[in-house]
Order: C-alpha cells, then structure tokens, then sequence
C-alpha cells in the first residue's frame, strides 16, 4: 500500500498543518495550497535560521524577512504565534474583525516587516532593507519568500536586475516552486523555465533544493551567501497542498472560501487527527 | 525650480545622513556633486519606477528618508500600486519629486503628460499633494519635507518660471496662502496657475472687480478652514489648475463645498483640462491656451458669473 502524503512528514511539520486547517476553519477561508507547500521553509527558517526577538520586534539587530507571496500567510503565522510575537489566541480570530491577522500579512502586525498580497512587491522591499544594512555596515540578512506564480510579475525582475547590479550578498530569495497556480500548472499558464538559468543570468548564485525536506533546507539556508560577492537564490522545489493526498497538486484547494464542516475533518483526518 | 529642488535635496543631504536620492535614468551630470560626495547615498536605479519605489520604501522602513525623481508621469501611474500599497499603506517617509506636472512635456505628446497626478494620488490614504508656484516656493517648501511625516509628491513645473510667491508670508505644508483679498470673487490655485490667477486678478482690478486669490499649495491635505473662510465673502469661485478638471484641485473644492452647508448661494466654476487626450503638440502655454487656462479666460468666467449672480438675487 502507498503511503499517506502525510506520513512522509514528522510530527512538527503535521502539527503545523493541523494549526493551520484549525485557522482555516475558523476563518472559513484561506489559500491553504499556497501554505502547505511553504511550511518547511519557514519552520527552519524560524527554528534554525533567522535571527529575532519576539518581545522586541523591531530590533535593530535582527534579520529581516519577508513573506512576498503573501497569500502564504496561513503557514506563517503559526510560527509567530509559537515563538512569541502574538497570543496563540489571535490565530483563531483569523480573517475576523477583531483579529489581528488577515489574508495578507500586514506591516502592523509584530514579527511583519512589510505588507504583502499583491505580489510583486517584497523583493524590492527587501533591496531596501540590504541596501540600508550595507550603508549602515550592520550584519542582519535580508530573506524574500517570493512564490512561482508571483515569479510572472515584471517588477520581480526589475528588483532582480537591481539586486545583482548592488551584488547585495546580504539578500537572498528563497522560491517556493511548488509548480502550480491560481489557474493551473506554471507549466502552462507562464512557463519559468530555465528557472535557474534566469536567476543566475541576473547576477544571483543559485541552488535547488527539495523544500519539504527539513535537513537539506536547513543546510542550504545556513550556507548563504552561496557566492561572498553575489544576492542568492534559493529555488525549493515544493508541492502545493503538500501533506493532504486529496489536495496536493488539486488547483481546488489554492483558495477556499465557506469551507464546510466535513471538509476540516477531512482535513484532520489526512493529517493524523482522529 | 527642478534645479532649486534638486539642489535643496543636496544641501539637505549634507546636513542629515537620513537622506539618500534614487534617481530612475536621469539626464548626465544630474546631482554631479551629490554623487561625487556623498555616493553611498546616491543611487541611480535605471528605468524601473516599481523597483525604485519599493527599494526607497525598503530604506523608509529602517529611517532613512529617500527623495527620488524622475518624470511625473512615470513617478505617479507607471508605478501607482507601487505607490499605493509599499508607501501609503506603510507610511513610509519617501518624497516623490516629479518631473514636468501638468503639461509641460506638450512638445512629446500625451505619455508624457502628467494631467491625473493630482487626482490619482489625492485619493490615497496618507500621501500628501503638493505643487509649489516657483522656484523661490520651493526653496520654503523643501526643509519642511524632511521630517514631515508619510508620503509626499512634489510637482515639479517647467522651470525658470517667473516667481510670484512671496517670501514675507509664511510657508507651510497644508496651509493655503491667501494672496490677494477681494468681496467679488474667489480664485483658488495651485501650482504654477498661481501667475494666470494673479494676472487675471490684475486684470479684473481694472474693471473695478477686486478678487481674492487663495494659493493651495498643499492639494492634500486640503485647507478647508482657509477655502471656506475665503468663500463665506464672495458670491463667486472659479478653480484654476493645470491638471484634468476631474479629481484635481477644483474637485477637491466642489467635494468641500458640496457638504458645507454654505448659507449663501453662489456661482462656481472649474478651469482645468478638459477630460480628453491631448490632440497637439506645441509648448506648455499654447496647450494651456488651448484648454483655456488663461488669465482670459479667467476673467471671462469671473464676469459672466459675476453677472448670473446678480440676476439670480434680482440684482441685475
């Protein structure tokens, strides 16, 4: 018998999910393909990457990162909660009037550094911030999540051009390639190919990698920059719904809205939840 | 007056390591000395007005306050969502010098014609609208652009324009100055409009018709206390602009007094671009002829309300 999607996962990565199914269902909507395909990105990210502090969000010294496929928020705030910058109890408001989070990340929310949701827009945020860090000669990094269907958008690669003009060695841009989007696959609706080739013909060192598996991202994250004199690009070959046989790689579940009853438990279930 | 603007940027710099300037592909040996001194803070970006506004929201988000120009066009619509979500939404610090307000590309044809600006930018949350009168305005305008908080556009006119601001009366951002005082009508302004209104004003003087002048240098956020107390005197207002006729100064006008509850009746007009592309070339004046924004023109509309006013009151 083939195993469940979901029993490649170890137990953090399906905890994560069911968090986010439980948002889901409180919200009775979300983009949870988009998210499913990010969660091991942000999880190593957060748990052996970046550098924070919860209780000040701001510091000077910390990393900057910044989810610009924004519609992946419902992967992200999970791991905000868990490490402190908000009570766990706003996650269950989400998408609600007196929550604190929404469909898009927004700039106000602690541990968020720039709003995103209309793609396009995070990368060249992120030249800011590494342009400052270089002028201010401080040693924060700066990290863009940018999806494939965002990859579309000219102004990723307007910011792209500008990053390797300033080599800013201090970006890098993860790709959470997960090969699909709102229509169907990349593949048909705006073909990237030869992704890597493109990243590098702009100035970027690149690698690929498998982005669902936890200890070759986190030994991929921990070698930027991949070249001292280049931004880097990180492409993470990922799957859409991933962890859930019944909407992986199904262009039904990019977005949900009046999500039923019997679909959260489905959900559950799938991810080990009885 | 984009000299006296770039230069200020400048002598600005020198003095507040908060400031950098992003310039898209600018003509040669623009802010040479900039670039030569401080180059850390000088980028020049090429022609990628999203980029540009993201990467200047970027450094406004960690204190640093970016001035960046180019052409008005490119600065306003090419990059609007740009200029909506990475500065509104975020209140970043960023000052938008635009090049050639209005219609001072006349000679290269309507892509080049910055006539929505004002209205385009007027309608988002947190930007604040201006268009000085002169190069000697700008000067006032400039150190107060520093610490302002969110958001500016500044329109830049032609250039060399003839100064008609005056340095004895104070300057501040979002204050309308009152130029000229009269019970016949009210002329409200902005930016280089401020000459045809003066002349126009000087022209209606000699036919014993005194007028008010009031300068919105500041198009958001508007001065409401100053255009309402110029208008409770006259039975007449006529907005002047250089910029469509919708969603610009003589709309934000019309909006405030639509709800005023004014208790007096009167007579107002808009003089602006009429809601078409451009069908010629010329220069900036012969266009602005040819829309009809002209102390002439001016005048005509003033008389002709002026005339309807008193008919209406049983007084012609």
């Amino acid at each position: 018998m083939p195993k469940s999607a979901a029993a490649l996962l170890d137990e953090r990565s399906l905890e994560l999910r069911r968090t986010i199914v439980r948002m889901l269902a409180a919200g009775k909507r979300g983009h949870l393909g988009a998210a499913f395909s990010l969660v091991e990105i942000l999880r190593v990210l957060y748990d052996d990457i970046l550098r924070y502090r919860p209780q000040e969000p701001r510091w000077a010294g910390r990393d900057r990162f910044i989810l610009s496929k924004g519609h992946g928020c419902l992967a992200l705030y999970p791991l905000l909660a868990e490490k402190g910058f908000f009570p766990t109890e706003e996650l269950w408001k989400f998408c609600k009037s007196d929550g604190l989070l929404g469909g898009h990340p927004e700039h106000r929310t602690p541990g968020v550094e720039a709003s995103t949701g209309s793609l396009g827009h995070g990368l060249s945020i992120g030249i800011g911030f590494a342009l400052n860090a270089r002028y201010e000669k401080a040693d924060h990094r700066v990290f863009v999540v940018i999806g494939d269907g965002e990859s579309n958008e000219g102004s990723v690669w307007e910011a792209a051009l500008s990053a390797g003009k300033h080599r800013l060695s201090n970006l890098t841009v993860i790709v959470d390639y997960n090969k699909h989007q709102s229509y169907g696959a990349v593949a048909e609706v705006q073909e990237l190919e030869p992704l890597a080739d493109k990243w590098e013909s702009f100035g970027f060192a690149v690698t690929q990698v498998d982005g669902h598996d936890v200890e070759a991202l986190r030994q991929t994250f921990s070698r930027v920059p991949l070249n001292p004199t280049k931004p880097s690009t990180i492409i993470c070959h990922t799957i859409k719904g991933k962890g859930v046989s019944f909407a992986e790689n199904n262009m039904q579940w990019h977005h949900k809205s009046g999500i039923k009853d019997e679909e959260i438990q489905a959900l559950l279930h799938a991810l080990g939840t009885h | 007056m984009r000299k006296t603007c770039l230069d200020m940027v400048y002598e600005l710099a020198q003095q507040d390591e908060r400031i950098f300037f992003i310039g898209s592909d600018l003509g040669v040996g623009v802010l040479k000395q900039f670039k030569e001194e401080i180059p850390e803070r000088f980028l020049m970006e090429g022609v990628s007005e999203a980029n540009i506004i993201g990467v200047a929201a970027g450094l406004a988000l960690e204190g640093k306050i970016p001035y960046i120009n180019t052409i008005a066009t490119f600065l306003t619509r090419r990059c609007f969502e740009q200029v909506v979500i990475d500065l509104c939404l975020h209140r970043a610090n960023v000052r938008l010098i635009g090049s050639g307000g209005g219609l001072v590309y006349a000679p290269l044809g309507p892509t080049h014609l910055a006539v929505e600006d004002l209205a385009i930018l007027r309608a988002v949350p947190n930007m604040t609208v201006i268009a000085p009168a002169d190069a000697e305005e700008m000067r006032r305008l400039m150190p107060q652009t520093v610490d302002y908080p969110g958001p500016i556009y500044i329109r830049l006119a032609k250039g060399y324009d003839p100064v008609v601001s005056r340095a004895d009366l104070p300057f501040e951002i979002g204050k309308a100055i009152q130029m000229r005082e009269g019970a016949d009508a009210l002329l409200v302004t902005t930016g280089i409009c401020l000459q045809v209104a003066l002349e126009a004003a000087d022209q209606l003087a000699k036919q014993a018709l005194e007028v008010t002048v009031l300068h919105v240098h500041t198009i958001k956020p508007l001065d409401t206390t100053a255009l309402l107390e110029c208008a409770a005197k006259v039975p007449v207002v006529v907005a002047v602009e250089e910029h469509s006729v919708i969603g610009g100064l003589g709309s934000a006008v019309a909006e405030v007094f639509a709800e005023a509850d004014l208790d007096s009746i009167k007579r107002f007009r808009r003089i602006g671009i009429a809601d078409r592309f451009a069908e010629e070339y010329g220069s900036q004046n012969s266009l602005m002829a040819h829309y009809g924004i002209t102390a002439e023109r001016v005048v005509d509309v003033v008389q002709e309300l002026g005339k309807s006013f008193k008919l209406r009151c049983g007084l012609g």
